[in-house]
């Protein structure tokens, strides 16, 4: 199978949904000739123009805005949110508009929008280009939350996300935009709410999103170097959760960790753990350990901003303690 | 026109004696006082135009062709209300006649106005969205982002902000510097003040600028001068301590836009004082009874509560 880059992916995902659909659009900050500072959506306006790959002024509020009012009367829209951290500017026009009109209006209005943004640190962009917000907005009914881990599930979550009749945020991780992996010719989508196993494994689960899934593989490497067989999972959307992939898998393994990119308290590994904890309880034979971020800002040395995220490494030592029988807990 | 002015009034006395009298859970805003502006704005566009509104917002939905029944039920939290109760006051939507809804937050709707022109653009449909909100709601940065989108794109929309005089219980004048109109026109938006108890004068400036936005030659922008008789809302009643009660006469007596367009009405033989007093009674007993259907109607059962989360 030809294999494509992360961009290339997402890049197809969005012709082939304008192309499907006239009323798919794309607005944001520097998404037409300049195809965003990634690159990502280089070529579109050549072929859609400048009617449908729309440069905004630097408004994230307002664009977001428009995007909710076009979505509700009719029109798809694929808003760029160019960093994650700019989450925080345009909370009231996701969280309290787009999240709740389906809702307040007793189900009569549908807001089916997409806002793509990306996450991830030690790209040295310091503390607010690096963070990684998915808890914040997966905190909010009404708001779906996907996290593709490769080329592969970020083409086929990106064109089911398009299609979705609700706002859909996808988190890219930024680092991996010029990442390699198999992706068909053909068309595919893939479906949210269904976990994919990377890695079979019987002795600890390791469930990991987005950026964590390339740690969590190559710590499950380095694992079965020393004979322990971890089973890789990637839940591919937050909201909805595969539950039953992961129950199946830790009644299996019983243990488990959860790896995310987000800070650790109060984040995404909490939640997963917590409805583990709940529902797998008698099959656990330890508690299941939470990886997040450290809870600190992003800082800028490298020295310091590579200290704030799990490693394959810090993966595997807790692995290996946790099958020891160890009892450890999250910092 | 003169008829939905009533029928927004006497929506307004109904609904203020039900929150009066325990009967309507939590708040709701009182638009009485203001009937022209949605009245004379609505009366200009079609079910197919858009309008979004405000946290008062009862008066754009009647003007824009709601009915009392499905209001009031939504008011009192009844399966029947437009948004089967889970909206409520500040919530209600009716998109069978172009309404984007009510909005709690101040300001929270001019986006999803400006937004709903750009799909109007993009997608070659010759709807025109007005965009109602208060004079409060200048202050909010959202306003200034997307005229500037507005006016960059040429976008079929209107601005209509309902100056009544008070940002929730605050003067105007001590949170809005320079001149309202100005801040539009800075974006090169044709901005226009018109006397929002005058529903012909705001009719008339209305059809006019909605024809020309189908046109391609919007955004516009209009602040129409008007005032709201009740407090903020209706449990803010004790209020002299920001507005006094001979402003309030003032007003009532000398400038209220349903008697002065009565007059008119009368004065140039359009209809009799007979006529108007039937109609009236008319209303009044269709409020009458939709209140009294509300009163009756079934809450919405328990298993909606996790309903409408998510769209199909």
């Amino acid at each position: 199978m030809r294999e494509i880059t992360l961009s290339q992916a997402v890049n197809e995902a969005i012709a082939e949904e304008m192309r499907r659909d006239p009323t798919v659009f794309l607005m944001g900050e520097d998404v037409a000739e300049a195809g965003t500072p990634f690159k990502v959506l280089s070529g579109l306006v050549e072929e859609f123009g400048t009617e449908r790959v729309i440069d905004t002024p630097i408004s994230e509020p307002g664009f977001v805005g428009l995007a909710v009012g076009a979505a509700m009367t009719g029109a798809r829209p694929v808003v760029d949110l160019m960093f994650g951290d700019f989450l925080y500017l345009v909370m009231d026009q996701l969280c309290n508009q787009a999240a709740k009109q389906h809702y307040m209006s007793g189900g009569k209005l549908t807001v089916p929008m997409v806002l793509r943004t990306n996450l991830g640190a030690t790209r040295r962009s310091a503390a607010q280009h690096s963070q990684s917000l998915q808890a914040l907005v997966a905190h909010i009914p009404g708001l779906k939350i996907a996290m593709p881990s490769s080329a592969y599930e970020a083409k086929g979550l990106m064109k089911t996300a398009i299609r979705d009749n609700n706002p859909v945020v996808i988190f890219e991780d930024k680092l991996m935009y010029q990442d390699k992996a198999p992706v068909p010719e053909e068309e595919y989508l893939i479906p949210f709410g269904e976990a994919h196993i990377k890695r079979e494994g019987s002795d600890i689960t390791l469930i990991a999103t987005s950026s964590m899934v390339q740690v969590a593989g190559k710590a499950a490497e380095m694992l079965a170097a020393e004979g322990i067989e971890a089973e890789v999972i990637d839940p591919r959307t937050i909201v909805p959760l595969d539950e039953k992939t992961l129950l199946d898998s830790v009644r299996k393994t019983s243990r488990a960790i959860v790896i995310d990119e987000g800070h650790q308290s109060y984040g995404v590994t909490a939640e997963i753990a917590s409805r583990l904890n709940e529902k797998a309880f008698y099959h656990l034979d330890a508690p299941v350990l939470r990886m997040g971020a450290m809870d600190v800002p992003v800082p800028f040395s490298p020295a310091l901003e590579d200290l704030t995220v799990p490693t394959p490494e810090s993966v595997v030592e807790n692995a290996r303690r946790l099958c020891a029988g160890e009892l450890i807990h999250a910092a | 026109m003169y008829r939905q002015m009533v029928r927004i009034r006497t929506f307004e006395d109904n609904a203020n004696q039900l929150y009066l009298s325990a009967k309507m859970p939590g708040l709701t805003h009182m638009y009485s006082g203001e009937e022209a502006v949605a009245v004379g704005i609505c009366e200009a566009l079609t079910d197919d135009d858009r309008i979004t509104s405000t946290h008062r917002g009862h008066g754009h939905c009647v003007a824009k062709g709601a009915e009392f029944k499905a209001m009031f039920c939504e008011l009192l939290g009844k399966a029947e209300g437009y948004c089967r109760g889970k909206g409520g006051s500040m919530h209600i939507a009716d998109q069978s006649h172009g309404n984007l809804g009510a909005n709690a937050i101040v300001g929270g709707s001019m986006g999803i106005a400006t937004g709903s022109a750009l799909r109007a653009k993009l997608l070659g449909h010759d709807d025109v969205t007005v965009c109602f909100f208060g004079d409060g709601a200048t202050a909010q940065g959202l306003w200034y982002e997307v005229m500037n989108m507005a006016a960059l794109w040429k976008l079929p929309v209107i601005y209509a902000c309902e100056n009544n005089g008070y940002s929730e219980y605050t003067k105007t004048e001590e949170i809005a510097a320079g001149s309202i109109t100005a801040r539009a026109e800075a974006f090169g938006i044709e901005a226009h003040k018109v006397d929002g108890q005058d529903v012909l004068a705001v009719n008339e400036l209305t059809q006019k600028l909605v024809a020309r936005a189908r046109k391609g030659e919007g955004p516009f922008f209009i602040e129409l001068e008007t005032y709201r008789y009740h407090g903020h809302h209706v449990g803010d009643i004790n209020r002299a301590y920001y507005r006094s009660k001979d402003e309030e006469k003032d007003w009532k007596d000398n400038r209220d836009p349903i008697v002065r367009f009565r007059g008119w009405l009368v004065s140039e033989g359009i209809a009799s004082e007979e006529e108007i007093e039937a109609m009236n009674a008319e209303i009044e007993t269709d409020a009458s009874e939709a209140v009294a259907y509300a009163e009756k109607a079934a809450y919405p059962p328990a298993h909606e509560v996790d309903m409408h989360v998510y769209a199909d």
